[in-house]
């Protein structure tokens, strides 16, 4: 058994986690039935299709709303593509071209047996399948041969809306010694129902999403990951309406970490819950086969709610996002469930209660990278006391063995980083994790004290809450504002439009290739 | 580099206070001393290091010391500077436009407005545009408010609607109509490129088209919006860092009361 810390009661977690399971395989009785528009996009693209035409649509929207004008989206885009391809014996991108010069509408065409069309789609498939494989191996092969970074991960990010500046500020970062390079998305980009194309120079806040986009800033961490011997993981955002679609590019592309939450488009973005939730199943498989590391986005629920008070809804969450992710086949050791020191900096022995929940969390999630957010509410324009902050968070990471140390900036809530915020912030991690590197093997905590009573009081609060929602169901819950205080309608919200019951033709080989495989 | 703990300077300045013209203060009247820093796109050294004093002196600053340097990246140089600032302002003759209500507490606002408004005001708020950031509107209209002043929901005598992020000004007016709001809040965090004013100009001008204008009291709020820029783009009123639900709701309570609003 193993020994905690925080002097918890394993058994109580082993409950929790149970709840947990239910309300998660609930949830997925549901999922399977269904896909989206979000979906089936993802499915053209790992069919390798990939452009614009003359208007600038993605040739994958070209392809999927044609089926959905036609009303015959629940078929699927494998069935239809499958068709098309031996009919016309063209590959799936140039029937896509054709499609969007209305030269061609593969509704109509004589349908062949269902054996014959897998059976047609096959050489493509092995050749994504093996390409996102290619990825996978590839970076294991780095990481055994210059190496990487040890734990906790030094994640920054970039956001200058240039990909071309931000790998200047990337390859900078890298050379200052972070480990992982997140490129913060363009405002508004979660809300877009198609991913935009090519490189990009122009974003608010952020750079857009692209898979040319992925392709530069991952060759430029390559090189800098080589001269300073360290592989550089790459980060980017696969939630919003193109979540699995944005899961797929990256494995096409070799990313290594995605933001990946199942709740928070529809808390925070008011994406509809049905949409979210079949679009992370399948964007998780995806991320599960390509060796992806996900986070999820625990760390919002303290930006809006108060961090000591709704401490507890941090680890219902972790624990709901840990087994959709099961679900999905999503290994534990991709699991960057999130967390964050969100305490006002002014509450009495605030340290202390930020100590026991890090702890708390390390020890109910043993194999999982976690992802440990910085302080950001409370980050004032003061940037002395900002870099403290960003100290004391520093310290707990190291302390309690974080697995991604997402780095404070002192100018947090001032402007994106500058150069310089970033080179400060990585000299006061670096400094703490060297200086205080045993501190977690060395101390303990009293029996009866702040830290293990905080601990318990968090975990049974959390347990609570999840018999709760287990009793209503998630959609249920999600609805009556049990979550967070924040209620989202089943039918409400955006993206419903694009979710439709699977026909009986529908089928999706992915599925089963990459599903809890390597 | 450092020149040491003591500055052995001469302070050979007059170091009496004169608000006509007023500089910077490090430890002595006038002295003038401010720290800078900065990073310079040259490779470390000599070189980069004189530059950094040149430009010091551009900027106006005299005796320029560069008590740190670090590259951080090939090509780039950060360093931390000390100068003594060689320009005046005239403190006496500054004017700036304020917010022209008297601050209550949450108490005092809901008796003000159960005596001198006598029902419920209405407050519609929203982060709108692509702005995805709730912090600023959830730190003015949720129940829990932020660093001790409690938001807009806890008051008694106001109904608040925090309508979340990225809703389009559009649909933020449609609300408002639908809630017949007495005030609108308008929270905007990102500022690149001006987004913000963009975004801020065009609900003052669909307002404007609506001929709704005048029938709401119009504030936004933010870390960079100030009650001057807000005045400018057509706003009653302007609420940047430090000020919180009380600011707010004192203020709108008492515009009501000036406008003769029941």
């Amino acid at each position: 058994m193993q020994k905690s810390k925080v002097g918890l009661d394993f058994e109580k977690v082993e409950y929790a986690r149970g709840i947990a399971k239910k309300i998660a395989d609930q949830v997925q009785d549901f999922v399977g039935n269904y896909t989206t528009v979000a979906v089936e996009r993802t499915l053209c693209r790992l069919l390798g299709i990939d452009g614009i035409d003359s208007n600038e649509v993605p040739l994958p929207n070209v392809v999927v709303d044609e089926l959905k004008s036609k009303g015959v989206l629940s078929q699927g885009v494998m069935f239809f593509m499958g068709n098309a391809v031996i009919e016309t014996g063209l590959a799936p991108q140039t029937i896509a071209e054709q499609i969007s010069e209305g030269k061609l509408d593969i509704t109509k065409l004589p349908v062949h047996p269902r054996a014959e069309i897998e059976k047609a789609l096959q050489p493509t498939i092995n050749a994504t399948i093996e390409r996102i494989r290619g990825n996978r191996l590839r970076r294991e092969n780095y990481i055994k041969t210059i190496g990487e970074g040890s734990k906790p991960y030094l994640y920054i990010i970039v956001a200058t809306g240039n990909i071309y500046e931000d790998v200047v500020q990337a390859q900078a970062g890298a050379r200052q010694g972070a480990d992982i390079i997140a490129v913060i998305r363009t405002t508004g980009q979660s809300l877009l129902d198609y991913v935009p194309y090519g490189a990009t120079t122009e974003g608010f806040g952020g750079t857009f999403a692209t898979q040319e986009n992925f392709r530069i800033m991952r060759k430029a961490l390559d090189e800098v990951g080589e001269e300073v011997g360290r592989y550089i993981r790459l980060c980017n955002y696969c939630s919003g309406l193109c979540m699995p679609e944005i899961a797929a590019m990256g494995a096409l592309e070799g990313l290594d970490v995605m933001l990946n939450d199942a709740l928070y488009g529809i808390l925070f973005r008011d994406i509809n819950m049905q949409r979210t939730l079949i679009d992370q199943y399948i964007s998780r498989i995806i991320n599960g086969f390509a060796g992806v590391i996900i986070n999820t986005g625990e760390d919002n629920y303290l930006t809006t709610a108060d961090a000591y008070e709704e401490a507890h809804t941090v680890l219902a969450s972790d624990l709901i996002n840990e087994q959709l992710a099961l679900l999905a086949g999503l290994p534990e050791e991709q699991m960057g469930l999130g967390h964050a020191f969100e305490m006002d900096p002014m509450l009495e022995n605030g340290f202390l209660y930020e100590l026991a929940q890090a702890q708390m969390i390390r020890e109910i999630f043993p194999k999982a990278p976690l992802k440990y957010m910085p302080p950001t509410k409370f980050m004032t324009g003061n940037i002395f006391r900002g870099h403290i902050q960003d100290a004391l968070f520093n310290m707990i990471g190291i302390w309690t063995h974080q697995g991604l140390q997402l780095l404070g900036m002192p100018t947090e809530a001032i402007h994106t980083p500058f150069m310089s915020d970033r080179y400060l912030s990585i000299e006061n991690a670096k400094y703490i994790f060297g200086n205080m590197k045993s501190i977690g093997d060395e101390v303990e905590f009293k029996d009866g004290g702040i830290i293990k009573n905080r601990a318990k009081e968090v975990l049974d609060n959390a347990t609570t809450l999840l018999e709760n929602m287990q009793k209503e169901g998630l959609f249920d819950a999600l609805e009556k504002g049990i979550f967070a205080n924040v209620k989202r309608p089943k039918n409400g919200g955006k993206g419903l439009d694009g979710v439709t019951e699977k026909g009986e033709n529908y089928f999706n080989p992915f599925v089963e290739l990459m599903k809890g495989k390597k | 580099m450092s020149e040491g703990l003591y500055s052995m300077e001469a302070k050979d300045f007059d170091k009496t206070l004169d608000l006509t013209k007023i500089k910077p203060y490090g430890d002595t009247m006038n002295d003038g001393k401010t720290q800078v820093s900065f990073t310079l796109p040259v490779p470390e050294g000599d070189e980069a290091i004189e530059a950094a004093k040149q430009l010091m002196k551009k900027m106006g600053f005299e005796n320029p010391l560069v008590v740190y340097t670090k590259q951080l990246t090939e090509g780039f140089t950060f360093f931390n500077c000390y100068g003594s600032c060689t320009h005046t302002v005239d403190y006496s003759s500054i004017y700036v436009p304020k917010v022209e209500s008297t601050k209550m507490d949450m108490h005092e606002c809901d008796e003000y407005i159960r005596e001198n408004i006598g029902r419920k005001i209405v407050i519609v708020g929203a982060s709108t545009g692509t702005d995805a950031h709730t912090v600023g509107i959830d730190a003015i209209m949720n129940m829990k408010g932020y660093a001790g002043h409690y938001g807009l929901e806890r008051y008694d005598m106001i109904d608040a609607y925090n309508l979340g992020s990225q809703v389009p000004n559009e649909e933020f007016i449609a609300k408002g109509i639908e809630l017949h709001a007495d005030a609108l809040i308008v929270s905007q965090t990102v500022t690149q490129k001006d987004i913000h004013i963009k975004n801020l100009t065009e609900l003052v001008e669909m307002l404007e088209a609506e001929g709704l204008r005048d029938k709401v009291i119009l504030i936004c709020g933010g870390p960079r919006i100030s009650h001057e820029l807000a005045k400018e783009l057509g706003y009653d009123a302007g609420f940047g860092v430090n000020t919180y639900a009380d600011d707010e709701a004192s203020f709108i309570a008492q515009e009501m009361v000036k406008r003769g609003w029941k």
